[in-house]
């Protein structure tokens, strides 16, 4: 077809606004779904971690802002009595940048399980923690142990658990962000881009602070 | 021309990775095992077909001289479908695919048949056209997923096929992206010349 | 200071755009025969990335997230983009005629190069500020030119070697970059906080 000025604004016009409009109507069909599928995801991550719960941690959470990091506590409780907590934590000391996770405590502090959210290791390598640090074999495993009853540092800085096999800094990342998240959790500060390995473990054992935990 | 040899030529003779040689990004960034590979293949197999059938039926309206923008406009709109689609009812793969997806829009593939096919052909063989091409190149990403995910893991679409510990790693990362697709490209390049 | 250091040495080694994740191909085994076609590439793809960046940002900032636009994105940057390197050219012809010779034939074809939307999209995605985003363009297309003219003096001395008739042209093109993206990686992990 011969171009000219009138009918290449007449077609540009058209097809624009045709587009715009079959656009806008996707978007409105999919932001329900969207959101939808969001909000699911998040449930089901603090539902695989968290100790069984019947309240709705989603809306009872707190969020603690920390060094620029975002620390999120979403509290778990069953017949009005807290169990525990899902924390969402991260930590930028990646091997490629910034790594993201849930852990879930028990009402103690003991780890009881962990989901990794977003991160950007190496494939085959750093990711491996996704599975890694919940594989009970040697000891690699955190899940059923204490943040302070063993230490969470890799075995390379004196700690107690055995860094992914070639990606030690992923594995300090990583336990940086577990600690981060039981710090929050028990209501402790953090220190600045804490990495693990000024991590002190203590032999006294602290409780949790009950009272606190309930009224937060 | 025959139906099938439309579909058939998309798949063997202008198959549009190993033949053509387009779409590199996609191919070489998605491909770090078998199902992502499948996957990007039909992601960009949905985005064809539908611009393909829509420019097709439109191409007499169109001026010539805003032919190009009037389809990267009409490209995009598929790929923002897909986009918000995948988003709600794939939200996993949507994660792992990242930034590829609004990146079809700038896969040579996809305008580059508009230009050579739809602009010239009925809608119906632009579909044939776009199943095509569209399953040629993802059955190119799929193959060349499970080489890298077989070579790097041991694995294909996640079914073990030797223990983990004797892949070489280097063929999931980057650099193996490249040499696996060197080296297919390179078998395709003999079987031809035969 | 430091921050835009960190995104400068990540993007140009680190996670090279080209090596390690894989945008902008089509240029990179296109344009790699000789190291004068290699630069003029570079530099072309730097200038519009550059302006592409600034101006997607800004519309970004100003028009789509404001207005609960944002699932326009796609659409808007590539018209964008389309429509910014076809201004460049009537620019560059009408102002700078020996510039154009130059930088000319690359231009069209720099629509379709996915690095150019990739970083477009990535700036948003990553949050950054205006002027994270501009360092981060720059870096990207230095990180691109860089690549380029490396492979491009590969490239060249390739031409001289024996090769295997199945292996000649893209193949052993592809094969090198492997080599090369393995030699970027032993930048991987280098960071400065």
């Amino acid at each position: 077809m011969k171009s000219n000025m009138l009918n290449m604004v007449a077609v540009l016009t058209t097809i624009t606004a045709t587009v715009g409009a079959i656009l806008g109507g996707v978007y409105k069909l999919t932001e329900a779904p969207i959101a939808e599928a969001a909000a699911r995801a998040q449930e089901e991550a603090i539902r695989i971690v968290a100790p069984d719960f019947d309240n709705n941690p989603i809306a009872e959470s707190d969020t603690i802002e920390s060094h620029g990091q975002e620390i999120v506590i979403y509290p778990a409780s069953k017949n009005g009595a807290p169990v525990g907590a899902a924390v969402k934590a991260s930590s930028r000391n990646g091997f490629n940048g910034e790594i993201s996770l849930i852990v879930g405590f028990e009402q103690d502090g003991t780890v009881r399980q962990y989901r990794v959210l977003s991160h950007s290791e190496t494939p085959g390598l750093g990711a491996k923690m996704e599975q890694w640090f919940r594989t009970d074999k040697n000891r690699q495993s955190i899940i059923g142990k204490h943040p302070e009853k063993s230490n969470f540092t890799v075995s390379k800085d004196g700690g107690d658990i055995d860094a992914i096999t070639a990606s030690t800094i992923t594995s300090r990342a990583f336990l940086e962000a577990v600690s981060n998240a039981y710090k929050a959790y028990m209501n402790k500060p953090i220190d600045a881009m804490s990495g693990s390995s000024t991590h002190t473990s203590t032999d006294t054992i602290t409780q949790p602070h009950n009272e606190e935990e309930v009224t937060r | 021309m025959n139906k099938l040899k439309i579909i058939l030529n998309g798949i063997i003779t202008e198959n549009p990775t190993f033949v053509l040689l387009l779409g590199m990004c996609p191919t070489l960034g998605t491909t770090s095992s078998a199902i992502n590979g499948m996957s990007m293949g039909l992601a960009t197999m949905f985005v064809l077909m539908c611009s393909n059938v829509v420019i097709s039926c439109i191409k007499d309206l169109i001026p010539d001289k805003v032919r190009i923008p009037s389809f990267i406009v009409i490209i995009a709109t598929f790929v923002t479908v897909l986009q918000l689609c995948m988003q709600a009812y794939l939200p996993a793969l949507y994660e792992s695919l990242g930034l590829f997806i609004p990146l079809i829009v700038v896969n040579c593939i996809i305008l580059g048949r508009a230009e050579a096919f739809a602009a010239k052909n009925n809608p119906f063989d632009s579909l044939l056209d776009g199943i095509g091409i569209g399953l040629g190149f993802t059955i190119a990403l799929s193959l060349l997923g499970a080489t890298r995910e077989l070579l790097g893991t041991g694995r294909i679409f996640n079914i073990s096929i030797f223990p983990e510990e004797y892949g070489a790693l280097a063929f999931v990362l980057a650099p193996g992206a490249f040499i696996a697709l060197g080296l297919l490209i390179a078998i395709v390049n003999k079987l031809k010349t035969r | 200071m430091l921050t835009y250091i960190s995104i400068f040495i990540t993007a140009v080694f680190v996670n090279n755009i080209i090596l390690s994740q894989f945008l902008g191909i089509c240029p990179f085994l296109g344009v790699s025969k000789k190291i004068d076609s290699a630069i003029g590439m570079g530099a072309a793809v730097t200038f519009v990335m550059l302006l592409s960046t600034i101006v997607t940002y800004l519309l970004q900032a100003y028009l789509l997230t404001p207005f609960g636009l944002g699932y326009m994105q796609t659409i808007v940057f590539i018209l964008v983009i389309a429509a910014l390197v076809q201004m460049l050219e009537i620019i560059l012809k009408k102002v700078s005629p020996s510039l154009y010779q130059a930088l000319g034939v690359f231009l069209p074809l720099i629509t379709t190069n996915c690095a150019i939307l990739g970083v477009a999209i990535l700036v948003i995605q990553k949050e950054y500020t205006l002027v994270e985003s501009v360092v981060y363009a720059i870096s990207t297309a230095i990180g691109f030119t860089l690549s380029l003219t490396l492979f491009a003096g590969i490239r060249e001395q390739l031409q001289l070697n024996d090769i295997p008739k199945a292996m000649q042209g893209i193949p052993i093109a592809l094969i090198t970059a492997g080599l090369l993206a393995l030699a970027f990686m032993g930048f991987s992990g280098v960071k400065i906080c």
